[in-house]
């Protein structure tokens, strides 16, 4: 079996899917080209996630490492959150191959641009340092032909 | 449902009883090597000559001018090699493809072209085909060989070969196909065909795994691609895998003389599934609906990525394939719907079912009732599918 039960798990039965309409920050990250599209909205009181929701288009290891991140930081407080990293994502997963580590690269990055799009929208000042721009996805991928 | 529907025989088929009983003699029976001299190496070597003729009965040709390999990549190379060093000889390097073949071609092309070769890699139109104008035009007093698949492997499109092979017999141009899809499905006669070489491989028409052959026409040197014995004429090294061929002779007599009753089976059940499945909104069937292969059925659908489309569809019961990039191993979707010109966010979306004569109409019409289900999920956690429906982004199919 090319993925782990885990990863099974999470893909056949995702948790946290769908959309939040009164969302406080929403995250988008991936190409379409690229066959991965991550989007990842967040509920937030007293800088704490109270909530998340996402949708993926994607293969098994993107939906799955999707459900698994959002788990993750569910109820977590924003700086919790901001240290997730795909390597955890892919660990809790337990294991990713090697040409799918990019979906946990994904997650991390999707939850990391909803919280900049909360920041912002809320006028919150925060270090710039922290969100460096995700890079384009699509020039990464040429790169590897 | 407990029973699984097998729809992936374009990846490979289940054996067929005559094979595995052709085969069952050759391990304790007949296990002499044919090239001993002595009574149970000559049984074995009549064996050997005994399924040659079978095959080359199949194709049409002499047994002289069959050649048994590990399968349609090795033939694959061994032809395309030969043709290139033949053609480089007389300063001819020049090499004619097309964009959407097998990588077994592919590969073997770009591999030359790093050693000096030049190829010109036709486009294909977007139902799949070439035309034998398009080759004839390509054709320069420098071309060492023109190599066009019979059938292709992900969306089963046949060309026209017998043209393709008309246009360069008069050229005097070598012309190789890879046939590994279309023999035992439709039918294949290389002298009919104008074909130069051709490749096949036994467990694309339940023959078993590891064994195939290549036509070389008499007049056309071969040249020897493994070294180290005079199996196969020299141009073959090793001793035969006499179960194995033995076993794909079976399997392609029986594919031969069922071709027509199958096709017809096929080709019913492949015209169900896409007038079904094409019910699915934004969806698409990729390749010409007429001139393809009676049990390829190949879709895109918008919105969704291949692979988790598959993945569910196993969950199900369904077997089946598809081109996205996730399938590969690589980022990029299926180099034949790209060659196709489809956009990589509709290629990523595809799914291939290949059928085979031991699949049914109630398996046809459970795809045809799962499918829809599964494309509707997934299109509804899609943020592809969500703009798309919202006019963010255009609908492209």
């Amino acid at each position: 079996m090319l993925y782990s039960e885990k990863v099974m798990d999470h893909f056949t039965n995702p948790r946290n899917v769908g959309k939040i309409d009164d969302a406080d920050g929403i995250g988008e990250v991936g190409n379409a080209k690229c066959g991965d599209i991550m989007k990842i909205y967040l509920k937030i009181k007293d800088d704490v996630i109270v909530d998340v929701k996402f949708n993926t288009f994607g293969c098994g290891s993107a939906i799955a490492s999707s459900s698994m991140a959002t788990e993750m930081i569910k109820g977590q407080p924003l700086s919790k959150a901001l240290e997730l990293t795909n390597k955890a994502v892919a660990e809790a997963l337990d294991g990713l191959p090697a040409h799918k580590m990019h979906c946990s690269v994904l997650a991390e990055e999707a939850i990391r641009a909803a919280i900049k799009d909360y920041y912002d929208r809320h006028g919150i000042a925060y270090d710039k340092s922290q969100f460096p721009d995700p890079h384009d996805e699509e020039e990464e991928h040429r790169s590897e032909d | 449902m407990e029973k699984i529907i097998y729809a992936d025989n374009a990846a490979t088929t289940a054996m067929s009883d005559a094979a595995i009983e052709a085969m069952g003699g050759y391990f304790k029976k007949i296990y002499g090597n044919p090239s001993s001299l002595h009574t149970v190496g000559q049984i074995a070597k009549e064996h050997l000559d005994a399924a040659r003729a079978k095959v080359a009965q199949c194709l049409n040709c002499e047994p002289n001018e069959i050649y048994f390999t590990s399968g349609g990549s090795e033939s694959d190379n061994q032809c395309i090699r030969s043709a290139a060093l033949q053609g480089a000889k007389k300063g001819k390097k020049h090499i004619i493809s097309t964009a959407f073949e097998h990588h077994a071609v592919l590969h073997t092309l770009k591999k030359l072209e790093k050693e000096g070769f030049e190829v010109t890699y036709l486009d294909v139109h977007g139902n799949g085909l070439i035309t034998a104008e398009e080759v004839k035009a390509a054709i320069r007093p420098d071309t060492a060989l023109v190599t066009v698949m019979y059938a292709n492997n992900e969306i089963g499109t046949i060309q026209p070969v017998r043209e393709i092979g008309k246009v360069c017999r008069e050229a005097g141009v070598p012309f190789h196909t890879d046939a590994v899809q279309a023999v035992g499905h439709i039918p294949v006669d290389v002298r009919a065909d104008n074909i130069d070489m051709l490749s096949l491989s036994a467990h694309k028409f339940h023959g078993p795994k590891g064994v195939g052959a290549l036509y070389c026409r008499r007049s056309l040197p071969l040249v020897t691609f493994i070294e180290g014995g005079a199996q196969e004429r020299g141009k073959r090294a090793g001793t035969e895998n006499l179960a194995g061929i033995a076993g794909m002779a079976a399997a392609l007599v029986e594919a031969c003389a069922n071709l027509n009753k199958n096709a017809a089976h096929l080709t019913a059940l492949r015209d169900k599934l896409i007038k079904g499945l094409l019910k699915i909104p934004h969806s698409r069937l990729n390749g010409d609906p007429k001139n393809r292969l009676p049990g390829n059925v190949n879709m895109c659908f918008e919105g969704i990525e291949g692979e988790s489309l598959l993945l569910l569809l196993d969950q199900k019961g369904i077997c089946a394939s598809s081109g996205s990039a996730c399938t590969s191993g690589s980022l990029d979707p299926s180099h034949v719907l790209l060659a196709l010109g489809l956009p990589h966010e509709v290629a990523h979306g595809s799914l291939r079912l290949s059928l085979s004569e031991t699949n049914t109409e109630e398996e046809a019409d459970y795809i045809i009732a799962e499918v829809p289900k599964v494309v509707e999920y997934l299109r509804s956690i899609s943020p592809v599918w969500e703009e798309l429906e919202k006019g963010i982004r255009k609908h492209l199919i």
